[in-house]
C-alpha cells in the first residue's frame, strides 16, 4: 500500500439516516474512509450494512445525511468510477457469461478486456454458459467481474462470500487481496469474522443501525477483549470444574473458560488434576469483540 | 442518450425473446391458431344456430325431407332438426335449453312447445308460424341484395386477433418483464451502472416494437399461405398503422412497468386492462347496438383506434388520410403514456 495515498479520504459519511416506515435502517453513522484501504463493515444480518452501503452507492435515497466521495458530493461520473458486487442480483435473462460481460464494458467509457477479466476471476470454464446455469462460487466470482470491469477506483462488496463453500470462500478471498494489492479502496461487508480479519484494514462494527466500534481488528481486539479463551473437551470434568474457583462457560457441550491471567488460571487447572491433553488456547476475535459490546453473537 | 448502452439493451431484450423458445414459439402459434380456427369454424359450411326438435321418430339427426312438417319450414336457413322418439324426451332437451324448440310431426293443426324466456325460441316460433302464413303476406317484403364484395367474416377477425396478439405482447412483454426484472433486482444491478432510465426504457420499448413487427410479419405470412383473406388497402397504410398502434401499446405497457415489484398485482392489472380492451375493442364482436356509453367509453382504448384504422383500411380500403384522426389519437395517447411512465419510473422496488 503506498503510503502517501492512505493518507487522504476518498470518502466521507456525515450523520446518514435511513428509515424503512417506522424501522430506523440507519441512525446517524459518521465515517471516513482512507484510499487505498480495505474497509469492511461487520455486524449481525439487519443491522444496516447493506442498506449504508447502498446509500453510499447511490441505490437508494438517504432520508438524511451526507456523502462526499473525493471531498465533494457524488457527480454523474461517479457511476463510472466505482463498481458494485450486491449481496443479491439478478442479470438479463438469456445471456451468456460473456455477452453478459460485453454487455456491461458497453456501459463504461474505460474498462478492463474481457481476457484481463478473465484471468482476474478465473471465469475462463463457464464464459459460454448462461449467466443464471453457474455455480454459487463461480457466480460471485463473475458477480466481483462485473464489479471490476469498469475499472474502479472504489469497490463495494456486499457479503461476497455469504453461501460459499470454504474453498469457494478462499479462492474470492485470493482474488480480493489481488486487488487490494492493486490499490483500490474497497468497502466490504460481512458477517464473519474471519473474512474481516483477514481481508480488512479497518473495520466498523454495526448493530441496530450504529457504528458500535471502529478500528482496526487488532485494535479493536486490544481494547475490547483482553481475556484469553481456554477450551477444554467434553463435559465429563465438569464435576471437578464446579469445585475450583474459576469463572466457565458450557458451549456446544465444550467448557470455555475466559480468563485475564492465563498462567495462574492454568496453574489452577494443573494443581486440580485437570486433564489438559485436548486444551485449546485461543486469543479473541471479532467475534468476541462483538460479544462483549452487545452480548449477543455476530450470527445471533 | 448513449447510443452504445441503448443498443446493448436493444439487443440483449431481443436475445432474451428469441432464444427464449417456449415463449418464442407461443408468440407465433398462438395468434395462428386462433386465426385458424375461426376460419374453420365459420368460413366452412353453414353453421346452423338454431336447433328445432321434432317427434315421434327415430332419435338422432334426421333426414328433414321425409318428415311431415311445412315445407317452408323444412328449408329454413342456420336450423338443425333433431329426431325424438316421444314428447317427453323432447320436452326434457328443452326444459334444459339443449334445443331451441320442439314440434311434432304430422298434419295440421301443428302441436309445438317453446320456451317462453328463450330468444332462440322466440326466433324460431316467428319463423315456425310465418312458414304458416299465406304467401300474400310475404310477398309486400323483398330481399335486398349487398352491392359490391362482400366482407367475409375472416377479412374482418384477421386485423382483430392481429392487433389483439399485439397487445397482449406489448402490455405483458414490457409490462410484466420490467415489474419481474424489477422484482428480481436487475434493475437494481443495472441502475449501478451509468445506464440512464430513459437509455433503459426506450431499448424496452424499440425492442418489443420491433418484435411485435417481426411476428406481424411472420403471423401474416403463414396466414395468407393457409386462409384466403382480402386487403382493399395499401400494405404501407396497414403496416403505418400497426407500427402505430404497436407504439401506443408498448408505451401503455411503460406506465404498467414504471412501478411495482408484485408480479400478482402486474397479472391482475395486466388482466383488468387487457380483458376490457379485448371486448371493447371490438376484437371479436362488433359494438354497433350497445348502449351509447359503452361505445364512448370503448374510445379510451389505444387498441379501439388501431383496429378500426386496420379495418378501414383493409376492409375499405382506406388511405392513410382516412384513417389520420385514429392516428392522430393513438400519437396523443403515446405521447400521455411516455411522459406518464418516464415521470413515475423507479428502478428500485
Amino acid at each position: 500500500m503506498k503510503g502517501d495515498e492512505r493518507m487522504s479520504v476518498l470518502l466521507e459519511i456525515k450523520n446518514l439516516n435511513k428509515k424503512y416506515g417506522k424501522l430506523e435502517a440507519v441512525k446517524g453513522i459518521s465515517f471516513s474512509i482512507e484510499q487505498g484501504i480495505c474497509f469492511g463493515l461487520l455486524g449481525p444480518n439487519g443491522a444496516g450494512k447493506t442498506t449504508t452501503i447502498e446509500v453510499i452507492e447511490d441505490i437508494i435515497n438517504p432520508d438524511s445525511g451526507e456523502i462526499l466521495y473525493k471531498g465533494k458530493p457524488r457527480s454523474g461520473s461517479f457511476k463510472e468510477q466505482v463498481g458494485i458486487q450486491f449481496q443479491e442480483t439478478s442479470l438479463l435473462y438469456f445471456l451468456t457469461v460473456k455477452e453478459t460481460l460485453e454487455a456491461f464494458q458497453s456501459f463504461y467509457p474505460v474498462t478492463l478486456s474481457l481476457e484481463e477479466l478473465v484471468d482476474l476471476c478465473h471465469l475462463n470454464d463457464f464464459l459460454d454458459q448462461y449467466n443464471d446455469k453457474i455455480s454459487g462460487g463461480q457466480k460471485q466470482r463473475f458477480y466481483l467481474a462485473l464489479a471490476l470491469i469498469n475499472k474502479p477506483e472504489l469497490v463495494f462488496l456486499d457479503e461476497p462470500s455469504t453461501g460459499l463453500d470454504p474453498q469457494a470462500r478462499r479462492n474470492l478471498w485470493n482474488i480480493v487481496n489481488i486487488i487490494k494489492k492493486q490499490g483500490k479502496t474497497i468497502i466490504l461487508t460481512t458477517h464473519y469474522m474471519e473474512e474481516a480479519e483477514l481481508l480488512c484494514d479497518e473495520i466498523a462494527i454495526m448493530d441496530r443501525g450504529e457504528i458500535i466500534a471502529q478500528g482496526s481488528p487488532d485494535d479493536l481486539i486490544k481494547e475490547y477483549c483482553e481475556d484469553i479463551i481456554i477450551i477444554l473437551p467434553g463435559d465429563s470434568i465438569k464435576n471437578q470444574m464446579d469445585r475450583l474457583d474459576v469463572q466457565y462457560q458450557l458451549r456446544q457441550g465444550r467448557i470455555e473458560i475466559i480468563t485475564g491471567d492465563l498462567n495462574s488460571c492454568l496453574k489452577k487447572l494443573i494443581y486440580n488434576h485437570i486433564d489438559l491433553t485436548d486444551m485449546i488456547v485461543r486469543s479473541p476475535n471479532l467475534e468476541n469483540v462483538f460479544l462483549n459490546l452487545t452480548g449477543r453473537q455476530l450470527r445471533d | 442518450m448513449n447510443f452504445k448502452r441503448f443498443w446493448t439493451i436493444f439487443l440483449s431484450r431481443n436475445r432474451e425473446f428469441f432464444r427464449d423458445r417456449a415463449a418464442f414459439g407461443w408468440n407465433f402459434v398462438f395468434p395462428f391458431l386462433l386465426v385458424a380456427g375461426f376460419s374453420i369454424i365459420f368460413g366452412g359450411e353453414e353453421r346452423a344456430e338454431y336447433k328445432v326438435g321434432i317427434f315421434p321418430i327415430t332419435a338422432g339427426k334426421i333426414d328433414v325431407q321425409k318428415v311431415n312438417i311445412p315445407d317452408r319450414f323444412k328449408n329454413a336457413r342456420y336450423v338443425e332438426f333433431i329426431g325424438f322418439e316421444s314428447k317427453e324426451k323432447g320436452l326434457e332437451k328443452l326444459k334444459h335449453h339443449k334445443i331451441d324448440f320442439l314440434l311434432s310431426s304430422g298434419v295440421p293443426p301443428y302441436h309445438y312447445w317453446v320456451s317462453s324466456s328463450s330468444p332462440r325460441g322466440y326466433v324460431l316460433e316467428n319463423i315456425f308460424i310465418n312458414s304458416l302464413t299465406s304467401s300474400d303476406h310475404r310477398q309486400s317484403a323483398r330481399k335486398q341484395e349487398i352491392n359490391g364484395r362482400e366482407i367475409e367474416y375472416i377479412d374482418w377477425l384477421f386485423p382483430g386477433i392481429l392487433a389483439m396478439n399485439m397487445m397482449f405482447s406489448a402490455l405483458w412483454g414490457v409490462g410484466y418483464v420490467v415489474v419481474r426484472y424489477r422484482k428480481i433486482g436487475v434493475l437494481k444491478r443495472l441502475k449501478a451502472t451509468p445506464l440512464t432510465a430513459f437509455e433503459y426504457l426506450s431499448a424496452q420499448m424499440l425492442s418489443r416494437i420491433f418484435i411485435l413487427m417481426f411476428s406481424l410479419a411472420v403471423v401474416w405470412t403463414g396466414c395468407d399461405i393457409i386462409l384466403s383473406f382480402q386487403v382493399e388497402g395499401s400494405y404501407f397504410s396497414l403496416i403505418t398503422v400497426f407500427l402505430i398502434g404497436s407504439l401506443s401499446l408498448t408505451s401503455m405497457g411503460l406506465v404498467l412497468a414504471a412501478r411495482g415489484t408484485s408480479e400478482e398485482f402486474a397479472t391482475g392489472a395486466l388482466n383488468f386492462i387487457t380483458w376490457p380492451m379485448m371486448f371493447l375493442s371490438e376484437v371479436w364482436f362488433s359494438l354497433e347496438g350497445s348502449p351509447q356509453w359503452l361505445k364512448v367509453f370503448s374510445q379510451i382504448f389505444p387498441l379501439t383506434h388501431l383496429l378500426t384504422a386496420a379495418r378501414k383500411i383493409m376492409n375499405d380500403g382506406a388511405g392513410l388520410l382516412e384513417v389520420s384522426s385514429e392516428i392522430t389519437i393513438l400519437i396523443g395517447m403515446t405521447v400521455f403514456f411516455l411522459v406518464l411512465s418516464a415521470s413515475l419510473f423507479s428502478w428500485n422496488k
